[in-house]
């Protein structure tokens, strides 16, 4: 055990160590949370592009950031809950005399799929790409709409 | 030259950077991905920078720093509620130092579906020549 070699470590309860560890680690990850402002433990998908997902009573909005992505690269297809976006980011070379100082910005495929919390009117459905942001709106199926209740007074 | 196989994108969370100034509105500040290239000529920027409208952009040229703003405005309308959100919104800011002299009457900015494209011209006495040395 490496904790020996340490004497200035703090005792450990040696019964579970393992219950000690996780305990630090969820002290860290509040410490980290209080930094970033957001929740460690919801990390993103990791598949390009990110994408927001709002909602309000009518519809859903997926947005996602595809700078230089032109519309006909990409291609946008809806089932009844969820909702794919692939294509392709085509970044043209340049004067072959060019001589490079950054290249930051990367080219190549990619392909995403989105599962919305709810049916949607895939009839519906636009998309919409400025400034190099796609916008998508989602309206609701009537089923997954909420409904205002009211309440009957005898 | 031709590609077979295209590399599939990665990835890349957007970096943010420290205010230099106290902000009068609040926001995230992210620095953009930049192409930074140069021909005899010119040098080139490319940057993503999507959501800038070319009203929101400030592209300045002065003593030999380069600096690039713009602001997002939020995209989300009223009563949106946040479902999933996986990347923030905000100003970008990015600087850079110009080693040569730039011609500044002669900048031209084109803004194209989130990417702007930066052309700046050097100042004639600054292209090189070729020169001769003399044996005697």
């Amino acid at each position: 055990m490496i904790l020996r070699r340490l004497p200035n470590l703090p005792r450990l309860d040696w019964r579970d160590p393992f219950e000690e560890l996780e305990r630090m680690r969820r002290q860290m990850d509040r410490l980290f949370e209080g930094l970033s402002g957001r929740l460690l433990s919801e990390p993103t998908a990791g598949v390009f592009p990110l994408v927001n997902v709002t909602e309000s009573s009518d519809n859903y909005y997926v947005r996602a950031e595809l700078p230089g992505v032109k519309s006909g690269d990409m291609d946008i297809s809806v089932t009844g809950t969820s909702l794919s976006i692939s294509g392709e980011r085509k970044i043209p070379p340049e004067d072959e005399k060019a001589n490079y100082h950054r290249r930051e910005r990367e080219a190549g495929k990619f392909s995403r799929m989105i599962n919305l919390p709810g049916q949607i009117d895939t009839s519906k459905v636009e998309a919409r790409c400025t400034d190099g942001v796609l916008s998508i709106v989602l309206p609701k199926s009537e089923a997954a709409k909420p409904k205002q209740i009211t309440i009957k007074t005898s | 030259m031709a590609e077979t196989e295209t590399k599939a994108l990665r990835v890349k969370e957007k970096r943010g950077v420290p205010a230099v100034a106290e902000r009068t509105r609040p926001g995230p500040t992210f620095t953009p991905a930049v192409d930074i290239f140069e021909t005899d000529r010119e040098i080139t920027l490319v940057a993503d920078i999507p959501g800038v409208k070319a009203d929101n952009l400030l592209i300045d040229v002065r003593d030999n720093v380069l600096t690039l703003a713009g602001e997002v405005e939020a995209p989300e309308g009223q009563g949106e509620v946040d479902v999933l959100r996986e990347y923030d919104t905000g100003k970008y800011l990015r600087e850079f130092t110009l080693s040569e002299m730039i011609d500044q009457s002669k900048i031209e900015a084109e803004l194209k579906e989130g990417v702007l494209r930066l052309t700046l011209p050097k100042v004639e006495a600054v292209s090189p020549r070729k020169v001769k040395v003399n044996v005697e």
